[in-house]
Protein backbone atom coordinates (compact mmCIF):
# COMPACT_ATOMS: atom_id res chain seq x y z
CA UNK A 1 0.00 0.00 0.00
CA UNK A 2 2.95 2.30 0.63
CA UNK A 3 3.89 1.88 -3.04
CA UNK A 4 0.36 2.94 -4.03
CA UNK A 5 0.72 6.05 -1.86
CA UNK A 6 3.88 6.98 -3.71
CA UNK A 7 2.22 6.49 -7.12
CA UNK A 8 -0.81 8.63 -6.20
CA UNK A 9 1.34 11.43 -4.79
CA UNK A 10 3.49 11.43 -7.92
CA UNK A 11 0.27 12.11 -9.89
CA UNK A 12 -0.74 14.95 -7.58
CA UNK A 13 -3.23 13.09 -5.36
CA UNK A 14 -2.37 13.60 -1.66
CA UNK A 15 -2.66 10.48 0.51
CA UNK A 16 -2.87 9.48 4.15
CA UNK A 17 -2.02 5.92 5.12
CA UNK A 18 -4.12 4.74 8.08
CA UNK A 19 -2.58 1.58 9.46
CA UNK A 20 -1.27 -0.42 12.39
CA UNK A 21 2.03 -1.77 11.03
CA UNK A 22 4.20 1.16 11.96
CA UNK A 23 7.63 -0.23 11.18
CA UNK A 24 6.64 -1.52 7.73
CA UNK A 25 5.03 1.75 6.61
CA UNK A 26 7.85 3.90 7.96
CA UNK A 27 10.52 1.64 6.48
CA UNK A 28 9.11 2.19 2.99
CA UNK A 29 8.46 5.89 3.55
CA UNK A 30 5.10 7.56 2.91
CA UNK A 31 4.01 11.19 2.95
CA UNK A 32 1.46 11.09 5.78
CA UNK A 33 0.77 8.24 8.17
CA UNK A 34 -1.81 7.95 10.96
CA UNK A 35 -0.61 5.08 13.13
CA UNK A 36 -3.27 3.25 15.13
CA UNK A 37 -1.60 0.98 17.68
CA UNK A 38 -4.06 -1.90 17.38
CA UNK A 39 -3.75 -5.57 16.45
CA UNK A 40 -3.52 -6.04 12.69
CA UNK A 41 -6.96 -6.27 11.10
CA UNK A 42 -8.78 -3.27 12.55
CA UNK A 43 -6.73 -0.19 11.57
CA UNK A 44 -9.81 2.09 11.65
CA UNK A 45 -10.76 1.21 15.23
CA UNK A 46 -11.99 -1.65 17.38
CA UNK A 47 -15.10 -3.52 16.16
CA UNK A 48 -18.40 -1.70 16.71
CA UNK A 49 -16.68 1.19 18.59
CA UNK A 50 -18.34 3.85 16.45
CA UNK A 51 -17.09 6.79 18.52
CA UNK A 52 -13.44 5.70 18.34
CA UNK A 53 -13.81 4.93 14.63
CA UNK A 54 -15.24 8.39 13.97
CA UNK A 55 -12.41 10.07 15.88
CA UNK A 56 -9.77 8.07 14.03
CA UNK A 57 -11.23 8.92 10.61
CA UNK A 58 -11.26 12.61 11.60
CA UNK A 59 -7.62 12.43 12.75
CA UNK A 60 -6.65 10.85 9.43
CA UNK A 61 -8.27 13.70 7.53
CA UNK A 62 -6.62 16.29 9.79
CA UNK A 63 -3.26 15.03 8.56
CA UNK A 64 -4.01 16.31 5.04
CA UNK A 65 -3.98 19.81 6.53
CA UNK A 66 -1.37 19.54 9.27
CA UNK A 67 1.44 17.57 7.59
CA UNK A 68 3.93 19.92 5.97
CA UNK A 69 6.60 17.45 4.85
CA UNK A 70 6.83 13.79 3.82
CA UNK A 71 7.35 11.02 6.41
CA UNK A 72 4.95 12.68 8.82
CA UNK A 73 3.68 10.10 11.32
CA UNK A 74 1.00 10.86 13.92
CA UNK A 75 -0.04 8.25 16.47
CA UNK A 76 -3.75 8.11 17.28
CA UNK A 77 -4.32 8.27 21.06
CA UNK A 78 -6.97 5.54 21.13
CA UNK A 79 -6.03 2.34 22.97
CA UNK A 80 -7.15 -1.21 22.24
CA UNK A 81 -10.08 -1.71 24.63
CA UNK A 82 -9.05 -5.16 25.84
CA UNK A 83 -5.59 -4.24 27.10
CA UNK A 84 -2.12 -4.82 25.76
CA UNK A 85 -1.98 -8.63 25.72
CA UNK A 86 -2.49 -8.71 21.94
CA UNK A 87 1.05 -7.52 21.28
CA UNK A 88 2.50 -11.01 21.72
CA UNK A 89 -0.11 -12.95 19.77
CA UNK A 90 0.50 -12.32 16.07
CA UNK A 91 3.02 -14.74 14.49
CA UNK A 92 3.90 -16.05 17.93
CA UNK A 93 6.81 -18.51 18.05
CA UNK A 94 7.60 -20.54 21.17
CA UNK A 95 8.76 -23.98 22.22
CA UNK A 96 5.15 -25.16 22.21
CA UNK A 97 4.53 -24.47 18.52
CA UNK A 98 7.93 -24.79 16.83
CA UNK A 99 7.29 -28.32 15.54
CA UNK A 100 3.80 -27.44 14.37
CA UNK A 101 5.14 -24.41 12.48
CA UNK A 102 7.81 -26.47 10.74
CA UNK A 103 5.15 -29.01 9.68
CA UNK A 104 2.86 -26.22 8.49
CA UNK A 105 5.70 -24.78 6.41
CA UNK A 106 6.32 -28.17 4.81
CA UNK A 107 2.63 -28.58 3.97
CA UNK A 108 2.56 -25.06 2.54
CA UNK A 109 5.54 -25.68 0.30
CA UNK A 110 3.98 -28.92 -0.99
CA UNK A 111 0.78 -27.03 -1.80
CA UNK A 112 2.73 -24.32 -3.58
CA UNK A 113 4.64 -26.92 -5.63
CA UNK A 114 1.39 -28.58 -6.65
CA UNK A 115 -0.12 -25.23 -7.65
CA UNK A 116 2.94 -24.40 -9.73
CA UNK A 117 2.74 -27.77 -11.46
CA UNK A 118 -0.95 -27.39 -12.26
CA UNK A 119 -0.36 -23.87 -13.64
CA UNK A 120 2.51 -25.21 -15.78
CA UNK A 121 0.25 -27.95 -17.14
CA UNK A 122 -2.56 -25.55 -17.91
CA UNK A 123 -0.37 -23.12 -19.86
CA UNK B 1 8.30 -15.33 23.80
CA UNK B 2 9.15 -11.77 24.62
CA UNK B 3 7.50 -11.00 27.91
CA UNK B 4 7.74 -7.24 27.77
CA UNK B 5 4.22 -6.00 28.13
CA UNK B 6 4.94 -2.37 27.53
CA UNK B 7 3.17 -0.33 24.91
CA UNK B 8 5.96 -0.23 22.33
CA UNK B 9 4.72 -0.72 18.77
CA UNK B 10 5.11 -4.30 17.53
CA UNK B 11 8.13 -4.83 15.26
CA UNK B 12 6.30 -6.64 12.47
CA UNK B 13 9.25 -6.87 10.09
CA UNK B 14 11.43 -8.73 12.58
CA UNK B 15 8.53 -10.84 13.77
CA UNK B 16 7.62 -11.80 10.20
CA UNK B 17 11.24 -12.72 9.43
CA UNK B 18 11.40 -15.00 12.47
CA UNK B 19 8.03 -16.53 11.69
CA UNK B 20 8.92 -17.46 8.11
CA UNK B 21 12.23 -18.88 9.26
CA UNK B 22 10.29 -21.01 11.76
CA UNK B 23 8.13 -22.19 8.85
CA UNK B 24 11.33 -23.29 7.14
CA UNK B 25 11.73 -20.56 4.53
CA UNK B 26 15.36 -19.54 4.09
CA UNK B 27 15.04 -16.32 2.11
CA UNK B 28 13.84 -13.33 4.12
CA UNK B 29 11.23 -11.08 2.54
CA UNK B 30 12.68 -7.74 1.49
CA UNK B 31 10.41 -4.79 2.09
CA UNK B 32 10.53 -1.80 -0.22
CA UNK B 33 12.51 1.18 0.96
CA UNK B 34 12.97 4.61 -0.56
CA UNK B 35 15.10 7.60 0.38
CA UNK B 36 12.90 10.10 -1.40
CA UNK B 37 9.18 10.36 -0.65
CA UNK B 38 6.85 12.35 -2.93
CA UNK B 39 4.52 14.84 -1.25
CA UNK B 40 1.59 16.36 -3.15
CA UNK B 41 -0.04 19.45 -1.61
CA UNK B 42 -3.81 19.76 -1.27
CA UNK B 43 -5.29 21.20 -4.46
CA UNK B 44 -8.25 22.75 -2.67
CA UNK B 45 -9.44 23.07 0.92
CA UNK B 46 -10.35 19.83 2.66
CA UNK B 47 -13.97 20.98 2.95
CA UNK B 48 -14.10 21.06 -0.86
CA UNK B 49 -12.06 17.91 -1.48
CA UNK B 50 -13.51 14.61 -2.59
CA UNK B 51 -11.96 11.66 -0.78
CA UNK B 52 -11.62 8.07 -1.93
CA UNK B 53 -10.66 4.99 0.08
CA UNK B 54 -8.18 2.32 -0.98
CA UNK B 55 -8.24 -1.04 0.84
CA UNK B 56 -6.04 -4.14 0.68
CA UNK B 57 -9.03 -6.46 1.02
CA UNK B 58 -10.58 -8.48 -1.82
CA UNK B 59 -14.19 -8.60 -3.05
CA UNK B 60 -16.66 -10.78 -1.14
CA UNK B 61 -16.39 -14.50 -1.69
CA UNK B 62 -13.38 -16.75 -1.33
CA UNK B 63 -11.83 -19.29 -3.71
CA UNK B 64 -14.42 -21.90 -2.67
CA UNK B 65 -17.15 -19.57 -3.92
CA UNK B 66 -15.49 -19.48 -7.32
CA UNK B 67 -13.84 -16.10 -6.72
CA UNK B 68 -10.65 -16.27 -8.78
CA UNK B 69 -9.92 -12.57 -8.63
CA UNK B 70 -8.71 -12.29 -5.06
CA UNK B 71 -5.39 -10.75 -6.08
CA UNK B 72 -6.58 -8.27 -8.71
CA UNK B 73 -7.29 -4.55 -8.40
CA UNK B 74 -11.01 -4.01 -7.99
CA UNK B 75 -13.57 -1.34 -7.10
CA UNK B 76 -16.77 -1.39 -5.07
CA UNK B 77 -19.62 1.06 -4.38
CA UNK B 78 -19.58 3.38 -1.36
CA UNK B 79 -23.35 3.10 -1.10
CA UNK B 80 -24.91 -0.32 -0.52
CA UNK B 81 -21.40 -1.61 0.10
CA UNK B 82 -21.18 -5.35 0.80
CA UNK B 83 -20.71 -5.96 4.50
CA UNK B 84 -18.35 -8.90 4.09
CA UNK B 85 -15.30 -8.12 1.99
CA UNK B 86 -12.86 -11.01 1.74
CA UNK B 87 -10.20 -10.82 4.45
CA UNK B 88 -9.62 -14.42 5.48
CA UNK B 89 -6.54 -15.21 3.42
CA UNK B 90 -4.79 -12.02 4.52
CA UNK B 91 -2.21 -11.74 7.29
CA UNK B 92 -3.78 -10.15 10.37
CA UNK B 93 -4.27 -11.09 14.01
CA UNK B 94 -7.08 -13.63 13.72
CA UNK B 95 -6.63 -14.80 17.30
CA UNK B 96 -7.16 -11.39 18.89
CA UNK B 97 -9.82 -9.82 16.73
CA UNK B 98 -12.17 -10.27 13.76
CA UNK B 99 -13.27 -8.38 10.67
CA UNK B 100 -17.04 -8.80 10.97
CA UNK B 101 -17.39 -5.03 11.41
CA UNK B 102 -16.47 -3.62 8.01
CA UNK B 103 -15.92 -0.16 9.50
CA UNK B 104 -12.78 -1.45 11.22
CA UNK B 105 -10.97 -1.54 7.86
CA UNK B 106 -13.19 0.39 5.39
CA UNK B 107 -14.41 3.59 7.11
CA UNK B 108 -17.33 4.45 4.84
CA UNK B 109 -19.82 5.39 7.57
CA UNK B 110 -17.19 7.48 9.36
CA UNK B 111 -16.32 9.40 6.19
CA UNK B 112 -19.97 9.85 5.23
CA UNK B 113 -20.51 11.44 8.65
CA UNK B 114 -17.58 13.80 8.04
CA UNK B 115 -19.08 14.73 4.66
CA UNK B 116 -22.38 15.48 6.41
CA UNK B 117 -20.50 17.68 8.91
CA UNK B 118 -18.83 19.58 6.07
CA UNK B 119 -15.34 18.50 7.10
CA UNK B 120 -14.72 17.05 3.62
CA UNK B 121 -16.36 17.90 0.32
CA UNK B 122 -17.50 14.41 -0.57
CA UNK B 123 -16.82 10.71 -0.87
CA UNK B 124 -16.28 9.16 -4.29
CA UNK B 125 -18.95 6.77 -5.57
CA UNK B 126 -16.41 3.95 -5.52
CA UNK B 127 -13.70 2.71 -3.21
CA UNK B 128 -10.79 0.74 -4.63
CA UNK B 129 -9.07 -2.48 -3.66
CA UNK B 130 -5.45 -3.44 -4.17
CA UNK B 131 -4.98 -6.85 -2.56
CA UNK B 132 -1.49 -7.28 -1.13
CA UNK B 133 0.81 -9.41 -3.26
CA UNK B 134 4.35 -10.51 -2.58
CA UNK B 135 5.40 -9.21 -6.00
CA UNK B 136 6.57 -5.61 -5.69
CA UNK B 137 6.99 -5.64 -9.49
CA UNK B 138 3.27 -6.33 -9.94
CA UNK B 139 2.39 -3.58 -7.47
CA UNK B 140 4.68 -1.02 -9.10
CA UNK B 141 4.00 -1.82 -12.76
CA UNK B 142 0.34 -2.88 -12.78
CA UNK B 143 -1.60 -2.35 -9.58
CA UNK B 144 -0.45 1.12 -8.50
CA UNK B 145 -0.97 2.68 -11.97
CA UNK B 146 -4.38 0.98 -12.11
CA UNK B 147 -5.38 2.51 -8.75
CA UNK B 148 -4.16 5.95 -9.90
CA UNK B 149 -6.26 5.68 -13.08
CA UNK B 150 -9.38 4.67 -11.14
CA UNK B 151 -8.93 7.54 -8.66
CA UNK B 152 -8.54 9.98 -11.55
CA UNK B 153 -11.68 8.59 -13.25
CA UNK B 154 -13.57 9.28 -10.01
CA UNK B 155 -12.16 12.81 -9.72
CA UNK B 156 -10.77 11.99 -6.29
CA UNK B 157 -8.86 14.91 -4.80
CA UNK B 158 -7.36 12.95 -1.90
CA UNK B 159 -7.04 9.30 -0.94
CA UNK B 160 -7.21 7.51 2.40
CA UNK B 161 -5.21 4.29 2.14
CA UNK B 162 -6.03 1.58 4.65
CA UNK B 163 -3.76 -1.48 4.70
CA UNK B 164 -5.08 -4.35 6.81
Amino acid sequence: MSLVARALEAEGIPTVVLGSGRDIVEYCGVPRFLFTDFPLGNPCGPPYERQAQAEIAAQALDLFETASAPRTTVQAPQLWPEGEGWRHVYNFIGPENRDALRAEGEARRQRQDQERQSVAKAS
Amino acid sequence: MDQDNDAAPVGYMERTRRYYRALGYSNDYKWSRYDDVPFAPLKRPLAESKVTIVTTTSPPGGPRDGNRKLKEVWSGPTTDTPSDLHTEFMAWDKETTHTRDRETYLPILALQALVAEGRIGGLTDRFHGVPTTYSQGQTLEQDAPDIVRRCQEDNADIALLVPM
